[in-house]
């Protein structure tokens, strides 16, 4: 009967919805109270300034950060609260990270294969198989049997990219997925994110890339002081911003 | 020059008592071999264990390593070899011997595999459990082949170290190289059974130190 009530409780068909999370470190308050809701396919943009609460809000996403209260549903199941099974929703939540986190001591291949056989227990051709299509999509399928060392920052990413998507997940969280890259290289991974948008992923993207927000996002999201300030198209949100603190961070954004 | 050859190269004695330290040098292989695959199997599950971060269990982990660390080795020895038999537990000298060096290398490794799964970055943890691996799968598949990796060389200091440490059976009677040329020594009233302990330790071991600069430069660079 518990699914029902968590069910009762999903406040729309969105893919993932964030309601009312709070989250302090100690006495601290980073989120105060986030209403978030991404629809399917949608490319949702979180912008704001650092120490926001942009990567804290993002990790609770898939309860790398406990939050303190509130609830977080991915299609329409609960992810926060006791009983839920988190490494099986985990595999319905993607995510990429700053500093890519590949496994150094494994080969791209392996990278990718490694929670298809341990996780979805593929055989061994069967998940090499599904990498390989994995590492395809990111451009990659040459570089299959290198180790992270011997790739590029840009690779790199994208393999981080090709190992989340592999488990076909129903949403992707991308943490500042170009902020540690050289700026040549950026332009290979927004073009993947841009490939995966147009597959119909869904997408939580933390970035201060704003050409690519522009282009890209349904919806651009600011973030301030762990509250959303304000959200809205990209064309309205980069041309007319409606708060002032939008305003201040954009121009100074802007230089 | 004379004196000295004859008390330290005999070639009688040398050839009497070869026979029975090549035997030594069959019971110094085995107990090495068996304390070093012990004690690095027992150090890394503690080390493990620890990084479930029970607080109990890590207390005990921790007092464990540190005691057995602190205390010179032979203490432990005479200390079990003369002290079990008092409450009714009798083992061989080479049985004592085995558990005591196990325990001490265990306990070392304990420290140097810790070291090292504490040293892999958190990153590398969250991206294994955020592809929905569970805590042991993470440690097993993403941190540990890591952290293995960086600890082989202090790992092999440490075991060649504790290999050494078999001579101290001879405190105890276990037949080992030392023990077999101490014996040979009284009764000979000569010193080349000792000679002849110090080539076998000399061959017996030198490959593992020369291995064990080789691991050194091969694990030193991260990413080979
Ligand atoms: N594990 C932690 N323990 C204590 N404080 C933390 C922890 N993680 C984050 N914080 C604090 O929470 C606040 C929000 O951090 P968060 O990383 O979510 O910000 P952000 O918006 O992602 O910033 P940035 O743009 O710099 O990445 C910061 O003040 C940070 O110092
Ligand atoms: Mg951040």
């Amino acid at each position: 009967m518990e699914t029902v009530s968590n069910r009762a409780g999903t406040p729309s068909t969105a893919t993932l919805s964030l309601r009312a999370l709070h989250k302090s470190f100690g006495t601290f308050p980073v989120l105060n109270g986030i209403d978030l809701h991404v629809q399917r396919s949608e490319m949702v943009f979180v912008l704001g300034p650092s120490g926001s609460g942009k990567s804290t809000m993002l990790r609770c996403c898939n309860r790398l950060e406990e939050p303190d209260s509130g609830a977080i549903w991915v299609e329409g199941d609960l992810l926060t609260g006791p009983g839920v099974d988190l490494n099986k929703m985990r595999q319905r939540i993607g995510m990429v990270f700053q500093s890519f986190n590949l496994y150094p001591h494994l080969t791209a291949l392996g990278n990718v294969t490694l929670a298809l056989r341990r996780v979805l227990k593929m055989p061994r051709a069967e998940a090499e198989a599904e990498a390989m299509a994995a590492l395809k999509s990111v451009g990659l399928s040459d570089r299959a049997r290198h180790t992270p060392a011997q790739l590029s920052g840009g690779q790199q990413q994208r393999v981080a990219i090709a190992r989340a998507l592999a488990l076909k997940p129903t949403v992707m969280l991308f943490d500042e997925p170009t902020s540690a890259l050289d700026p040549e290289l950026v332009g290979d991974v927004l073009d993947v994110m841009r490939e995966v948008k147009e597959q119909g992923m869904t997408m939580l993207v933390v970035s201060h890339e704003m050409q690519f927000a522009r282009e890209a996002a349904d919806r651009v999201v600011f973030m301030d002081g762990g509250s959303i300030i304000e959200q809205g198209p990209p064309d309205r949100f980069f041309a007319a911003p409606e708060q002032e603190r939008t305003r201040a961070f954009l121009s100074r954004m802007r230089g | 020059m004379d004196v000295f050859l004859d008390q330290f190269l005999n070639p009688e004695v040398l050839a009497k008592y070869a026979p029975l330290i090549l035997k030594g040098a069959g019971v110094t292989v085995v107990l090495s071999l068996l304390v070093v695959l012990a004690g690095i199997c027992l150090g890394a599950l503690l080390a493990c264990l620890r990084a479930y971060r029970i607080n109990l269990v890590s207390f005990l982990i921790v007092i464990y390593a540190d005691v057995f660390r602190a205390l010179p080795p032979l203490v432990l020895i005479l200390l079990v070899f003369f002290g079990l038999p008092n409450i009714g537990i009798v083992l061989s000298s080479f049985t004592v011997l085995f558990i005591v060096l196990t325990l001490v290398l265990a306990a070392f490794a304990e420290e140097i595999v810790w070291a090292g799964i504490t040293s892999i970055p958190n990153g590398q943890w969250e991206a294994a459990r955020s592809t929905g691996l569970g805590f042991t799968q993470a440690l097993a598949y993403v941190v540990l082949p890591q952290a293995v990796r960086m600890v082989i060389p202090p790992l092999t200091n440490r075991a060649i170290a504790i290999t050494k440490m078999t001579a101290l059976g001879m405190v105890i009677g276990v037949p080992d190289i030392l023990g077999q040329a101490t014996t040979a020594q009284s009764f000979s009233a000569n010193a080349s059974p000792l000679t002849l302990a110090a080539v076998a330790y000399v061959v017996l071991f030198l490959p593992f130190v020369i291995a064990s600069r080789w691991l050194e430069a091969r694990f030193a660079r991260p990413g080979s």
